[in-house]
């Protein structure tokens, strides 16, 4: 489904991905980890071209990025994306966040698109706050909704920019129980992320980064259950983490 | 000093201040709607990362703000009829009327300020929002009508305002090449009667209650408007 080849990427002097390769199948749900500023967030943007990158390829569904054919407006509609600060848009109300991209992008009838806003408002547990502003919920809450925004595209794969890190504690456990439900029911998931129990709950795989490179990808079983196995840096991560 | 303000309130004088401040009102609005939709595509060309299209926009906001408003107003006021003739090929040079020779001045010049405004605003809307935008398939044009521009220019609605105040009295500037505004209309009746305290003291007047509303209207609006963060 995603096929990230040999992917490098600059700013500038700076390379920030050094060939990272890595492939998600379909159904298959994959967690990102590592410490700040190993290129992680970055990396997961450069999967909907929200981030340019300077050598190798990434081809979502059969569409390669970098085929000046492709349309990239069309393939980032077919990718649902939570980002870590929700960016939900603070001047127009719950529904129409739901419905503004339906109807522009995907062409749908005003109706069909906050019908199908409500449906999904109601599966995250929203349904009664159809009318307010971003602004009048909480983090958590907020998450939600732009979980359902993106679903509401019908998206072949969702990527997750660490969607809790920016919440309150006693929020996450909603966002998650989001996410796990997502996961259950077969939706193709790359997931930036610090919480290692929803990795070991619903992840397949594990990608390990630091520096910019891929260190590890590994099964969850591999990367939590035999970490003698594991790189000296992927260790030593997992021992700072794991250790409470 | 006696002062008669009964020479205000004939007919002769009201008609014609009226239809000053008509031109003025007419004027100032539409200056203000070309600004903006000058002004807007030029703080998105600024902002683009292609350089041509930046240079360009650079070029006309550092040329315009480096020009006094009454010299670009007499230069557009003795072109325009040349440029109209090369255009069209007439046999003579074609005048335009006060008003749309205005609109055109004006609009080309308050451009340079509004995209400026406009870029502020532009950039006050965080990158995220946009990365959101484009991460939900919507394209550049989408993304910066729906998600961008609303809520840069709720940010940027005083400024805006403040700047059409100073338009509004900035149309007193006509007077150099000799168009009827409100002030024109109140100087010539001031000579007519000779009378001209009173006619000052009421324009003055009328300018200070319309441009002191507007900037309390905008106080209201901007409350109604916030956006609930």
């Amino acid at each position: 489904m995603i096929e990230i080849k040999n992917v490098s990427k600059w700013y500038g002097e700076f390379q920030v991905l050094t060939d990272c390769t890595a492939t998600i199948n379909k159904g298959e749900v994959v967690v990102v980890c590592g410490p700040s500023g190993s290129g992680k967030s970055t990396l997961i943007k450069t999967v909907n071209a929200l981030e340019p990158f300077q050598k190798g390829d990434i081809v979502v569904d059969g569409i390669s990025l970098t085929d000046p054919k492709t349309d990239l407006n069309k393939l980032r509609s077919r990718i649902g994306m939570v980002f870590q600060n929700f960016e939900l848009f603070p001047h127009m109300s719950i529904e129409k966040n739901l419905a503004i991209a339906q109807m522009k992008v995907l062409k749908r009838s005003k109706d069909e698109a906050y019908a199908k806003g409500k449906k999904l408002l109601e599966r995250v547990g929203l349904g009664a706050h159809a009318h307010k502003f971003p602004g009048q919920m909480s983090g958590g809450q907020q998450q939600r909704v732009a979980i359902a925004r993106a679903l509401a595209m019908d998206p072949i794969a969702m990527l997750f920019d660490e969607p809790t890190s920016a919440l309150d504690p006693e929020m996450v456990n909603e966002v998650l129980d989001v996410m796990v439900e997502l996961a259950n029911e077969g939706m193709t998931m790359m997931c930036v992320t610090h919480e290692m129990g929803f990795a070991r709950k619903v992840a397949n795989r594990i990608i390990f980064m630091d520096a910019g490179k891929i260190v590890e990808d590994c099964t969850k079983q591999d990367f939590f259950e035999q970490p003698e196995n594991r790189t000296e840096r992927a260790k030593q991560f997992l021992s700072k983490i794991l250790a409470h | 000093m006696n002062f008669d303000y009964s020479v205000l309130f004939t007919h002769e004088a009201m008609s014609m201040l009226a239809k000053g401040l008509w031109f003025t009102l007419q004027l100032t609005v539409l200056a203000l709607i070309g600004g903006m939709v000058i002004g807007t595509p030029l703080a998105m060309m600024r902002l683009s990362s292609n350089r041509w299209l930046s240079a360009f926009a650079k070029l006309y906001v550092d040329f315009f703000r480096g020009l006094p408003l009454v010299q670009v107003l007499l230069v557009f006021y003795l072109m325009m009829p040349l440029v109209l003739q090369w255009v069209t090929g007439a046999q003579y040079p074609k005048p335009l009327g006060a008003l749309l020779a205005g609109v055109i001045t004006y609009a080309i010049f308050e451009a340079a300020y509004y995209s400026e405004i406009m870029r502020a605003g532009i950039q006050s809307v965080s990158r995220g929002q946009q990365n959101a935008s484009y991460a939900l398939g919507m394209s550049y044009g989408q993304t910066m009508a729906q998600v961008v521009l609303p809520q840069a220019l709720r940010n940027m609605l005083p400024v805006l305002l403040t700047q059409t105040i100073i338009l509004f009295q900035d149309i007193t500037l006509v007077y150099a090449v000799g168009w009827k505004d409100f002030l024109g209309a109140g100087s010539t009746l001031a000579g007519i009667n000779n009378r001209p305290t009173e006619f000052y003291v009421f324009v003055a007047l009328v300018y200070f209650l319309i441009c002191f509303a507007l900037s309390t209207y905008v106080k209201r609006l901007q409350k109604r408007i916030a956006i609930i963060r």
